[in-house]
């Protein structure tokens, strides 16, 4: 359902001697991701999943390439695809203006839901991400894990079809982690389609049916876990990723 | 455009005030206080016009500034958000259009000017100014505030630093805040530098203000060019706003 064609993103940068040049983040991938699969994107840091996620999720244009949901493009079907998607970001990028529940009355008035809808969504996923005591916090106040758990419950707002999870589980306590994998676990199996970048291996090999490693920005391989396992001889991903990418995981 | 999503925009910085209106309105009388007091009562003492006294001679140049500097003071939050918190990125994932975004940013900075020219306007009758009210002057006022708005929109969007936004205030606001017939007329400067200070937008605004509250009519040239500011900001606004949405 998302097809990914020769897909590049050069940024503008400068080298060791301070000339203009580019930096190739992202370098002619090509892929397909399936309706309602956990896909995995693992990489060492730099190797281009942001940018990626970035371009996939409209918020950075591609240097070249295609991007196609359901065979159109995003340009085509721009509203339709952003109600779509739901995007859990890398960084904490809340409004520091706003407490936890104005937050996500934010998201959901941005994607136009009814007031009885919005209410009751917000305080389901609240309670679900034990949030609900914050709900008149300042966003400022709540500690990592709980920013976190908050902008995954921003992402669902809206109940996106597909959604991206860029590094969710970083510095999260086992037992929250392993609380969002059951989440991840759960949506996947209402019908959305997941794209979750991760540097945690046994995340890739618990959750994801398929697993991407890139390195560098280009595209290595796509499988599943297992099949990466037999096809190389390795007892493990870890073992798969540093063949792949030549170099232990960035942890 | 979508009336729906500029409203959620404007929502957003209306909660954002609503918290903090009390402290915000005494904040904004300090400066129209210090101004009426050296300029209406220390200065304007001395300083005798043929129409009437320097304190209704400045009391729409104070206005004039004071939407300006609300105008774009207000919006300018925006860079934060985008450079340093990041949370603008929220309005770019979502589905609603650039120009509502942009439209209801402005409609938040307009509300707060025009709370604040509310201030003046009471401050001045208070000192005991003779000044005129008018539908129009609102609508003068409202005018030049979004075209303040338009530009420190448009800065957000374009600089990358504090430092360079501090700049926009000293090197645009600044001059045009003394300049532009705030506090004096336009006619009693050399003709090279009147050519350019009348084509500045506060100039107008001054000017058209300045009938107003003496109980003249709309000059409509100088509503016209304000107009056209507003309409170009607008537009380099909302293609500088796509264009950094699009890195
Ligand atoms: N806005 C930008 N301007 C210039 N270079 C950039 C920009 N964003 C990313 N890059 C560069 O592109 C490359 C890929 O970055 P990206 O953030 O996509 O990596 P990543 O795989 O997400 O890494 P991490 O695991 O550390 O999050 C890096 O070399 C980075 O320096
Ligand atoms: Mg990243």
């Amino acid at each position: 359902m998302i097809e990914i064609l020769n897909l590049v993103k050069k940024f503008k940068s400068v080298d060791k001697n301070n000339q203009p040049t580019f930096k190739i983040a992202v370098d002619n991938v090509t892929l397909k991701i399936r309706r309602n699969e956990i896909f995995g994107i693992l990489g060492p840091n730099g190797a281009g999943k942001t940018t990626l996620i970035k371009m996939l999720t409209g918020q950075i244009l591609p240097t070249a390439g295609k991007i196609f949901y359901d065979g159109k493009t995003f340009e085509e079907n721009k509203t339709a695809i952003k109600k779509m998607l739901g995007v859990v970001p890398q960084h904490i990028n809340f409004d520091q203006d706003l407490n936890v529940g104005e937050n996500l009355e934010l998201h959901a008035r941005l994607y136009g839901m009814e007031k009885i809808d919005r209410r009751q969504r917000i305080d389901k996923l609240l309670s679900y991400m034990e949030l609900a005591d914050c709900k008149n916090y300042s966003v400022k106040k709540l500690s990592g894990g709980m920013k976190r758990r908050l902008l995954i419950a921003r992402a669902l707002i809206h109940r996106p079809q597909i959604l991206f999870l860029d590094e969710p589980t970083v510095a999260l306590d086992p037992q929250v982690r392993r609380k969002i994998w059951a989440l991840i676990e759960e949506l996947a199996k209402g019908g959305v389609t997941i794209i979750l970048t991760t540097h945690y291996i046994e995340e890739a090999e618990k959750l994801c049916q398929r697993t991407a490693i890139i390195n560098g920005g280009k595209l290595i391989a796509v499988d599943s876990p297992q099949n990466f396992c037999d096809r190389l001889g390795k007892n493990s991903l870890e073992d798969v990723f540093v063949e792949l990418t030549g170099r232990r995981n960035s942890l | 455009m979508n009336l729906r999503d500029v409203a959620t925009v404007f929502w957003r910085d209306w909660i954002v005030l609503k918290r903090r209106l009390t402290k915000f309105i005494f904040s904004r009388m300090v400066a129209p206080l210090l101004c009426l007091t050296a300029f209406g009562w220390g200065i304007g003492r001395n300083i005798q016009l043929d129409s009437g006294s320097y304190l209704d001679f400045i009391v729409p140049g104070i206005m004039a500034l004071n939407s300006m500097n609300l105008g774009f003071h207000s919006i300018i939050t925006v860079h934060a958000e985008r450079v340093y918190h990041k949370n603008l990125e929220e309005y770019s994932l979502s589905p609603i259009s650039a120009e509502s975004f942009l439209t209801g940013k402005i409609l938040g900075a307009v509300l707060k000017s025009l709370i604040s020219s509310v201030i003046i306007i009471l401050c001045a009758e208070i000192f005991g100014a003779n000044i005129f009210l008018s539908p129009n002057l609102f609508l003068v006022l409202i005018l030049n505030s979004i075209i303040f708005a338009e530009i420190g929109f448009y800065a957000a969007m374009k600089l990358s630093s504090y430092e360079e936004m501090a700049q926009v205030n000293t090197y645009i606001l600044l001059p045009m805040s003394f300049l532009c017939g705030t506090f004096f007329k336009t006619a009693t400067l050399p003709s090279a530098v009147r050519f350019l200070v009348e084509c500045l937008p506060l100039t107008h605004a001054s000017q058209l203000l300045r009938n107003l509250t003496s109980g003249g009519g709309i000059l409509f040239e100088s509503l016209l060019i304000l107009t056209a500011y507003a309409a170009a900001g607008f537009f380099l606004s909302l293609h500088a706003l796509k264009n950094c949405q699009e890195d």
